[in-house]
């Protein structure tokens, strides 16, 4: 289904996106192509010396499905900013759903802009990241 | 306090990095990205790109990829053992594209503590510009460190 932009308003829902189950591999993947090399994630050794029952994944990745959904449905020059609050942690082998609705339809320097409010929760319905999006409207 | 105060508003060296294209398909797969003009060339160019466009959050990645060396980890006081990422923020100013060659600049912007110093809060802005100076993105990212021996 095709979302037509300009007849979006306030407390509508965009398509949903689920990323997971992440396992070590992605993990991996993840470490090398973001260049991220914090050990926390792929090394099990150090995340238990660090008090952790094991590695845990990169936010980043939850980060990162919000920015496809947004790309899933709007062109990726449209996005203005994306921003997120990492309010948990989540666990290996968990899988992650964003989640987007609009807040806020406003008028910037002449601009018509979206307010996204975005969110991911894992499969047991733990948030883990709270965010904004800002998009502008294509004038048509 | 764990991390170094003296940091704040301490502004890194500037860093050169080109965005190639076998790290970003890499980052497309483990990101689990499906739309080709993110890792295929000739799709992005179909698409009317003039390369295979970078995605929303790579640009996260390249103060990784390009490191700050002033202020340094151990100047900074990060430790990986006691490190979260509490924050993560993008302005988007303009596309980048694999090929393009970027310049990088960090900026401490602010260390400060909450719940009586257990955590400890850096915030650094990474300015993302091109050749001729053109802003591109700014990426600000917050991390917090715990600090277990902050009862005092």
């Amino acid at each position: 289904m095709t979302i037509d932009i300009t007849q979006l308003a306030v407390g509508d829902t965009l398509p949903p996106l689920e990323f997971g189950p992440i396992s070590r591999h992605t993990l991996a993947l993840y470490c090398g192509g973001s260049g991220d090399l914090n050990p926390i994630h792929v090394d099990s050794d150090f995340a238990k010396a660090s008090g952790y029952e094991d590695v845990f994944t990169h936010g980043m990745l939850s980060m990162a499905t919000l920015g496809r959904l947004l790309t899933n449905w709007t062109e990726q020059d449209t996005i203005r900013s994306l921003s997120v609050r990492f309010t948990a942690i989540t666990k290996i082998h968990a899988t992650v759903t964003g989640s987007a609705i609009v807040r806020e339809r406003t008028n910037k320097g002449g601009e018509d802009l979206l307010v996204l409010d975005l969110t991911t929760h894992t499969q047991d319905n733990q948030q883990t990241t709270k965010g904004t999006a800002i998009i502008a409207v294509p004038t048509v | 306090m764990l991390l170094n105060s003296d940091c704040i508003g301490q502004r890194s060296e500037e860093r050169s990095i080109v965005i190639e294209a076998g790290q970003l398909k890499l980052f497309a797969k483990a990101i689990g990205e499906t739309n080709p003009i993110y890792f295929d060339e000739a799709a992005a160019r179909a698409a009317g790109h003039r390369n295979i466009l970078v995605p929303p959050t790579f640009g996260s990645c390249l103060k990784f990829l390009a490191p700050a060396e002033t202020p340094s980890a151990d100047e900074l006081g990060l430790d990986y053992k006691a490190l979260l990422h509490a924050e993560e923020k993008i302005e988007y100013h303009a596309p980048l594209y694999v090929g393009d060659r970027v310049t990088l600049m960090t900026e401490v912007d602010s260390i400060y503590s909450k719940k009586d110093g257990a955590l400890e809060f850096l915030v650094r802005t990474t300015h993302i510009t091109d050749e001729a100076g053109t802003l591109l993105q700014s990426v600000t990212n917050t991390v917090v460190m715990k600090n277990a021996g902050s009862s005092t």
